[in-house]
């Protein structure tokens, strides 16, 4: 129980710098904020009653203090581009992107780690050639260019699937599939390795010397103690996979965080793209997070020890 | 062809994959085990004795190794008899654990880092036998109560990391039992363990064997367990078995040269009870002449109650525990004399070394160098202090730098210090090798080409370059092969003869410090309990752990043997204490000429 | 017992790559195509830039090997001098990163103490954010362009060296031949010269490799999304981008580009895994 506090309040420090982070984004950017805001042909007296409003009269530390307490009460502005409170904007865009890159992290983490033990326990053979041959292909195709190979088959030529929205979840198929093609490759390149070192530790040479059947070597002894360094790198990946959404939402106009951004920056919607930084930042920390106490439950030696 | 009662290997051949075809590292062996009967298989590393243990059992086939001729036969409960090398892995599963179980040196890898204890018995029980695992984990309890491990309720819902080494052996001993085997190999089981914990598992494994009637075969490099435990010895080299026989025709007559040669090489504590000086092993045709080399004068190392301990931290950075590896220590080593610093692991002799040569920060006290205070502030003298004090580390081969030559390593302090310049540098380079045996042209090689032998020679050889007055050698033989060892031992030796070096000799090996110390100092949870002449201490130790520590060193002398041990099962106490927990130091008194012992304050023990 | 011939560490390792003909050939793929940017303007038929309106989406034919795009240029040539655009990305980006990254994990790993846990913290920080999401967010910053995607890819490597060089540096710190130079009385900087940056630098170089793969995949993608190089300019992943709306109509505007940024990446990674493999000692 210790263990998880501990690892809770190890988080806090992070997240203030990234929330000063975040804060200072905006305040070095080119530009005064309270004229974008007022508008280009505003007054000099409109523009420093924005700045008042803005409160950008006011003390770096107290400014900071004012947007976290705003950013806590779901206050995060209002977007220069549409006028909608920020929070609007990006809670509609939020749940597509989150099932999105559920379900790629879903099938991305079995399939890589299957494929990664099963590669293990055949290494050298065919088997595992071909496996990894797939996998440092997979690390190496851009997902753009898949997302696009995918939308030509199966959309243009053949008119099985949409090519891009979310109507139906048939559309999220493609998506879904082009964001974690590199994540299982990581994943089961990894996860490879991991039980190819697991296997040749002592304790497995153990468990054999008990005459215990192969299956339960392999999955009790082996896996269970390859998966522990695999769930750390899993915690990780899924900030790859973050920010691969921002690029696959954009291949498949996909309504989600992801091409909300890019749309901010190419409309300098400073607001929107400060919340998102913000929000994709503290999801990753958030997933990461839960990984670590998952980690404890894995690896008793890092939970007691301490 | 006859039927072998248990086990009866024959002509086994095995190899291994090689840089171009295979590598035989087993050759044409055969050996026989009988119920209840103990054959150790000796040698040195390379002998090829653990590769024979992974063939009877088969693991050998979940790695690269290939058993290319032979047969091992074994008979079965049934009485059935099979040729394990043609056996399927399906046979060979349901034989490992109730016929043949196995215990293997490393207790820290071998047992599953995240599965509790009782679990990874209870797994063996109910794999083999018609239990649940409830039954299965009763059965286990019963187990690690046999194997004599204290609180055994409790320990079976622990996690290995959270117990000691010699715990860990136990459970794994405990763990070959589960199914009854007929045929137990332990390879290696005592290795890692210190001499006292030793003792206790060696004695559980002859009482077990006596009891259950199985048959052991006992893989060791230890000529001295040997002689404890084993009814008949082979002595493997090279891949090859070089002579058998039983164990008193073994260390009685040995008919092979090197057997003659090994025996000659293992150190036999109370082999010099007789005499006040130290002597170098007799390696024909040199004759060991006593080391009479300690000068009377000023001491070369003054040492005044030093402390070092370690912070233990939280993750919130706040203060938890102290280890207290080194309390209050204080001796003298004068010129041309070698002092043994002994005690078994976590004792704190390790840091005290390194706390000379400053690796490790003392919190207080005085190091003196030959008359200046080694804990001063001032850098410079600092830095001919580093030159004045050499360290000898363990692991020959991880004390050099792996991407620089030989030469390179010895040339190091010669250059840091200035003591030669341009070409004169590479002559003393050469000098050094050969003042350690080595021919001059090393200088050109890298670490790893060199043999373990070799490689602590290079250290010996850089430790020399800086000119210092006093070595610390800190278990520099401990990792070498027997015959290895007693060169190295010599080497030192000589050596103290020849430039009238001081020596801190730190081991846990109480047969070799016997040969190489003058005097003796005695560790026990970071205090010195007991100092003295070498011979005072080794032959009337006074203080009671010095006596336990005695008695465990196995005899490597079949007639010698000890049938009943009084050892307890004890564990040595953690060095850890809370922060405000500081130890009280025994003061030593003297109980004859030089020699001190703790007195505690506890019914005026010693 | 046969007699050791002299090997160094450094010789040991071109034995075993030597084996490994994959990373091998990739090794000789990836000098390929250094060459080919190099030479760009020697090998590329046409000006990349230079509009054709009598040839517009045209397919692989003698004339155009790789076709045309909507404009009548060349994709080939395009491909050609867009390799330039790409390896720099790659290349400088891992080495500015890998230069920092490198520096800061030695000075963390050597000094301790608060210095390691200032920097440490730094690097959970950077951390925070995910990898792309940074690099967005200097974009965002600095404004579009691929000078600006260099710097930003450079930015989100420096943490993966520091921490990958920190641990090298504490575990070669813990190391006995550094602590035999310690009692010897080697001053620290030369510790760190002779010792532990020679040890900490091959594990630096392999995986400078395989980043220098994943940055050109960062880079792309940016220019994908538009926020790396701009239109005109024959980058890959802006090449990719304007043959988006030729999909199913002219294919070959989006087969070639990414064909050219899959095979360059593969052959960093193939190279990278090659070399990783032949620096481990363990053999496979």
């Amino acid at each position: 129980m210790l263990f998880f506090l501990r690892r809770l309040a190890a988080a806090i420090p992070v997240l203030f710098a990234v929330s000063v982070f975040v804060f200072g984004f905006v305040r070095v950017l080119p530009g005064d904020p309270a004229r974008l805001v007022a508008g280009a042909d505003a007054t000099e007296q409109e523009v420093a009653s924005a700045r008042q409003a803005l409160g950008l009269d006011r003390p770096i530390w107290e400014q900071y203090v004012r947007y976290v307490g705003a950013s806590l009460k779901g206050d995060l502005g209002v977007s220069s581009r549409t006028r909608e409170p920020v929070i609007d904007v990006i809670a509609a865009r939020f749940w597509p992107t989150l099932w999105l890159t559920l379900a790629a992290m879903g099938w991305a983490t079995l399939a890589g780690t299957f494929i990664g033990v099963w590669a293990g326990t055949r290494r050298g053979r065919w088997q595992d050639q071909m496996a990894m041959l797939f996998a440092i292909g997979g690390l190496s195709f851009p997902g753009f260019w898949l997302g696009l190979l995918l939308i030509n088959l199966f959309s243009v030529h053949l008119g099985w699937l949409p090519t891009g929205g979310f109507d139906s979840w048939l559309s999220l198929l493609m998506p879904s599939f082009t964001l974690g093609v590199g994540v299982a490759a990581v994943l089961a390149r990894f996860s490879r390795s991991a039980y190819v070192d697991v296997a040749a530790e002592d304790y497995v040479r153990t468990a054999r010397s008990k005459g215990l059947r192969e299956r339960r070597v392999i999955w009790r002894h082996g896996v269970r103690n390859a998966l522990i360094p695999v769930v750390t790198l899993t915690g990780l990946e899924f900030g790859t996979l973050l920010g691969g959404a921002i690029v696959v939402e954009t291949v498949f106009a996909w309504p989600g965080l992801g091409r909300l951004l890019v749309d901010s920056i190419a409309f300098r919607d400073y607001p929107v793209i400060q919340a998102e930084i913000l929000l994709l930042s503290a999801e990753f920390m958030l997933i990461n997070l839960v990984i670590d106490m998952l980690y404890g439950v894995l690896n008793p030696e890092i939970r007691l020890r301490s | 062809m006859s039927q072998p009662e248990l086990l009866a290997i024959r002509d086994l051949s095995v190899s291994f994959p090689a840089e171009s075809g295979r590598t035989t590292v087993v050759r044409d062996l055969s050996l026989t085990v009988s119920p209840g009967e103990t054959v150790a298989l000796v040698g040195e590393s390379g002998s090829g004795k653990s590769v024979t243990s992974l063939a009877v059992t088969r693991l050998l086939d979940y790695g690269p190794g290939r058993i290319d001729t032979g047969e091992i036969l074994y008979r079965d409960r049934a009485g059935t008899v099979r040729d394990l090398v043609r056996a399927d892995a399906e046979t060979m599963r349901r034989l490992r654990g109730p016929e043949i179980a196995m215990v293997f040196q490393q207790p820290m890898s071998s047992l599953n880092p995240v599965m509790r204890i009782g679990e990874q018995i209870a797994e063996a029980i109910v794999q083999h036998r018609d239990l649940g695992w409830s039954e299965a984990e009763a059965e286990a309890l019963q187990l690690l109560e046999r194997v004599r491990i204290p609180d055994a309720r409790r320990q079976l819902k622990r996690y290995p990391f959270e117990i000691s080494g010699g715990m860990r052996q136990r459970v794994m001993i405990a763990i070959a039992l589960a199914s009854r085997p007929r045929l137990l190999i332990a390879d290696e089981p005592t290795t890692a363990l210190d001499v006292t914990v030793q003792a206790q598992v060696l004695r559980l494994l002859r009482e077990l064997r006596d009891d259950l009637g199985t048959g052991l075969l006992f893989i060791t490099h230890d000529m001295g367990v040997v002689a404890e435990l084993a009814d008949r010895v082979a002595v493997m080299r090279g891949g090859d078995r070089l002579e058998e026989g039983s164990v008193a025709q073994i260390f009685a007559a040995p008919v092979h040269p090197y057997t003659r040669s090994l025996l000659a090489a293992v150190p036999v504590l109370g082999s010099l009870a007789d005499t006040p000086l130290p002597a170098p092993f007799t390696i024909a045709p040199e004759e060991a002449v006593p080391q009479d080399t300690v000068v009377a004068g000023a001491p070369t190392l003054e040492l005044r109650e030093l402390v070092t301990r370690f912070d233990v931290r939280n993750a919130f950075g706040m203060l938890r525990a102290h280890v207290h590896a080194v309390e209050h220590v204080s001796f003298d080593i004068h010129p041309g004399e070698t002092l043994a610093l002994v005690g078994e692991s976590g004792c704190g002799k390790s840091t005290l070394g390194r706390s000379i040569v400053r690796l490790e920060t003392p919190r207080s006290g005085q190091i003196v160098f030959e008359g200046q205070d080694v804990l001063g502030p001032e850098a410079e003298t600092n830095r001919a202090l580093r030159r004045g004090i050499q360290y000898v580390f363990q692991d020959p081969y991880s004390a050099l730098d792996p991407r620089l030559t030989v030469g390179f390593s010895v040339a190091e302090p010669i250059r840091t210090h200035a003591l030669r310049q341009g070409a004169a540098v590479t002559q003393r380079v050469g000098e050094l090798l050969e003042l350690v045996g080595l021919p001059p042209h090393f200088a050109a090689r890298y670490p790893h080409e060199l043999s373990g032998g070799q490689c602590q020679r290079v250290g010996i050889a850089r430790a020399l370059a800086s000119e210092p007055r006093l070595i610390i050698a800190d278990e520099a033989v401990a990792a070498l092969d027997v015959s290895i060892r007693a060169q190295i031992v010599n080497l030192l030796m000589s050596l103290q003869r020849r430039l009238g070096l001081s020596c801190l000799f730190i081991s846990h090996d109480m047969a070799v410090v016997e040969r190489v110390s003058h005097r003796v100092a005695v560790m026990y949870l970071g205090q010195i309990v007991e100092i003295g002449p070498r011979q005072a201490v080794l032959s009337s130790p006074q203080h009671a752990y010095t006596r336990r520590l005695l008695a465990a060193v196995p005899i490597p002398d079949p007639a010698r043997r000890r049938r009943e041990l009084a050892i307890d099962d004890s564990e040595v106490p953690s060095p850890l204490r809370a922060p405000d927990d500081i130890p009280t130091v025994a003061p030593l008194v003297e109980v004859g000429p030089g020699h001190f012992v703790a007195r505690h304050p506890v019914g005026g023990l010693y | 017992m046969t007699a050791p011939t002299i090997r160094s560490p450094a010789g040991e390792f071109w034995r075993r790559l030597r084996r490994r003909h994959t990373a091998l050939a990739a090794g000789v793929v990836v000098l390929l195509i250094i060459l080919i940017a190099i030479f760009a303007p020697v090998l590329a038929p046409y000006d990349p830039a230079a509009a054709d309106y009598d040839a517009l989406l045209q397919g692989p034919s003698l004339a155009h090997l790789a076709g045309t795009d909507s404009y009548g240029r060349d994709i080939l040539s395009r491909i050609i001098w867009g390799g330039r655009i790409s390896l720099t990305v790659g290349l400088v980006s891992a080495f500015a990163g890998g230069l920092v990254g490198t520096t800061l994990g030695l000075l963390s790993g050597w000094i301790g103490g608060w210095v390691d846990t200032v920097l440490m913290r730094l690097c959970d920080v950077l951390f925070a954010f995910p990898g792309i999401l940074l690099a967005i967010a200097v974009v965002a910053l600095l404004g579009p362009g691929v000078a600006n995607v260099v710097w930003a890819v450079a930015v989100f490597s420096v943490p993966v060296f520091a921490r990958l060089v920190r641990g090298t540096t504490m575990s070669l710190k813990q190391a006995q031949y550094i602590q035999a130079g310690r009692t010897i009385g080697v001053s620290g900087a030369k510790l760190m010269l002779y010792h532990i940056l020679p040890g900490a630098l091959p594990v630096v170089i392999v995986y400078m490799s395989l980043r220098i793969g994943s940055a050109i995949l960062v880079g792309a993608a940016l220019s994908f999304i538009g926020l790396g190089a701009q239109p005109p300019s024959p980058e890959w992943g802006a090449m990719l981008a304007d043959g988006r709306s030729y999909l199913g109509v002219a294919d070959h505007l989006t087969l070639f580009p990414g064909l050219a940024i899959f095979i360059v990446v593969l052959s960093f990674n193939v190279l990278g895994d090659g070399l990783r493999d032949a620096l481990s000692q363990r053999l496979q």
